[in-house]
């Protein structure tokens, strides 16, 4: 009987090591695979969280538009801006941002929020970060009727360069899911990480041109320019500019598709490397 | 072809304190060189060296104290934790029936919970919808399944996702004993469907202190202690020396053996 089975075995091809770039690999696949069970879960998460009010989801447009008219009126008066540019303009900034940090900070949060299932279910670890980017889809789409509701209203100088948006929102999608990899496995372990990851995205949220305009700053020229300058340095800035030229009709600018482009190739890099070296020890860590 | 081929597999659990958690101690504690050992986390060693080969048709009993590593098996065998040393392979669709409360969500209706319970145990939602009928009936919960699952006893909730399980058709059935407040009633109507559902499962490993349950579903046994393998064979034959044990190392207590 040993006999049989050893050999049985050796015929078997070798394993491979729990830390490789293959597992790595599979897990992403595996979890795409489970697109229908994120999926439903995401759309769960949303129904759930309106379950017992009268108007249901539509709540997540509403509060994204209050807090969009509300800040367009307030800098539009104490930045001296035109409001029938600004207010599509904060509009817009504040939809891409609340995708984006909401993949940060609840990526933060994603296998430890999750706890119960990761320890109870097989399931690849992706899978609970899929269920959180579609879940900021959904959020980003019923966000999208107040941006249909601003530009009915002011009509900025659409063009085909409109198009552009949907590439540009498919890169944002690709960096969200890696960053929710990566925040999700490191604060799993340094469970300081969330509160640290909250602050930054606040303070981060001031430093990204949502509530001002770069292009007003450069165009001031001299020290202010230069200072604003600093702000290419936030990834955030040209996450948020690929999509918002597009969406209001500014013009093109290469330079922040080909910031995103780069920051994405590493970002995924740094996503695999990690889900290589710690995925199988999110279960432990949990 | 189904089989689960592990090999010198050993499970170590980190044991953060909320200490060693945040980065400062480990960033300190790098820097700080030789502290050494003083900083390093302790383990606790619930598995070690398990080498273990299962194919078609294998009815395997785990048995052994609290605390001696069986859940922990199931949950290696069914790929939750990857072995820190040595390797484990599992080829074949697993089912792991542990605590059935968890992951059932209390804000969803019964019949949400099913689907996703389902979707979770690698099932399509049409698979699931086709047996919601099925379930319905064996649980008995007939128009609790449109309520929110809040609104359930534990048993109830326990019957509901017994009910997914039993309906599904895994190659590996993973059982954990400990699943709970269920009354004797129903019990024998689950019995009955648990047997159904070991018989179509190829490969069934069954964690539990009840010899009956395990001599009605088993026929070879494996003895954990102290995380290692003790003992590997038929299963009277181990279950005597494990009660020969029993009977010699402490007081004779049911409850305990």
């Amino acid at each position: 009987m040993q006999d049989i089975s050893s050999a049985v075995e050796e015929a078997e091809p070798p394993l491979a090591p729990s830390r490789s770039f293959r597992r790595a690999f599979n897990d992403l696949t595996q979890g795409w695979q489970q697109r229908t069970l994120w999926g439903y879960l995401g759309w769960q998460d949303i129904r759930q969280r309106y379950r017992r009010s009268v108007l249901g989801p539509l709540w997540i447009t509403i509060s994204m538009g209050v807090t969009a008219v509300a800040l367009g009126l307030l800098y539009s008066q104490l930045f001296d801006q035109e409001l029938r540019f600004f207010l599509p303009y904060v509009t817009t900034g504040l939809i891409v941002w609340s995708f984006i940090a909401g993949c940060v900070e609840r990526g933060a949060e994603v296998f430890i929020e999750n706890e119960g299932l990761i320890r109870h279910l097989p399931a690849p670890v992706s899978v609970h970060v899929f269920r959180l980017v579609w879940r900021q889809i959904l959020f980003f789409l019923h966000n999208l009727a107040v941006y249909l509701v601003m530009i009915a209203i002011f009509r900025p100088p659409l063009s085909w360069h409109l198009l552009l948006a949907v590439p540009g929102f498919a890169l944002l999608v690709l960096n969200g899911t890696w960053i929710g990899l990566v925040a999700g496995i490191v604060s799993t372990r340094f469970r300081d990480l969330p509160p640290v990851t909250q602050s930054l995205i606040q303070l981060l949220f001031f430093m990204t041109p949502i509530v001002w305009v770069y292009d007003d700053l450069l165009a001031k020229g001299g020290r202010i320019a230069e200072r604003a300058r600093f702000a290419e340095f936030n990834p955030f800035l040209h996450f948020i500019e690929i999509i918002r030229r597009p969406m209001l009709g500014q013009s093109f600018e290469a330079r922040y598709w080909i910031v995103t482009g780069i920051i994405t190739g590493l970002g995924w890099l740094l996503a695999l490397l990690f889900l290589r070296n710690y995925r199988a020890r999110v279960s432990y860590w949990v | 072809m189904v089989s689960i081929h592990v090999r010198d597999a050993c499970v170590d659990f980190p044991i953060f304190d909320a200490k060693s958690r945040s980065i400062k101690k480990t960033v300190l504690g790098k820097a700080g060189g030789k502290i050494g050992t003083a900083t390093r986390v302790p383990i606790i060693e619930a598995l070690r060296n398990i080498t273990l080969t299962l194919d078609h048709g294998d009815r395997v009993a785990l048995i052994g104290h609290n605390g001696a590593g069986k859940s922990t098996l199931l949950r290696l065998l069914s790929g939750i934790y990857e072995p820190t040393r040595g390797s484990s392979r599992v080829i074949g669709k697993v089912a792991p029936v542990f605590d059935l409360g968890i992951g059932l969500d209390p804000e969803m209706t019964g019949y949400e919970n099913i689907i996703v319970r389902g979707l979770f145990l690698g099932m399509t939602r049409k698979q699931m919808q086709a047996r919601m009928d099925d379930i319905a009936e064996f649980s008995q919960l007939g128009n609790y399944l449109a309520m929110p699952m809040r609104t359930y006893s534990t048993g109830m909730r326990v019957r509901l996702a017994l009910g997914v399980v039993t309906s599904i058709d895994p190659e590996i059935l993973l059982f954990d004993e400990g699943i709970g407040a269920i009354d004797a009633d129903f019990m024998d109507r689950a019995r009955a469907r648990l047997a159904q559902l070991v018989e179509r499962s190829s490969i069934l490993v069954f964690a539990s202190h009840s010899d009956d349950s395990l001599a009605e579903l088993c026929s070879t046994a494996l003895w954990l202690d102290e995380g290692q393998i003790k003992e590997q064979g038929p299963l009277d034959e181990v279950l005597a020396h494990y009660h020969g044990r029993n009977h010699v190392m402490a007081q004779p207590n049911p409850a305990a053996g």
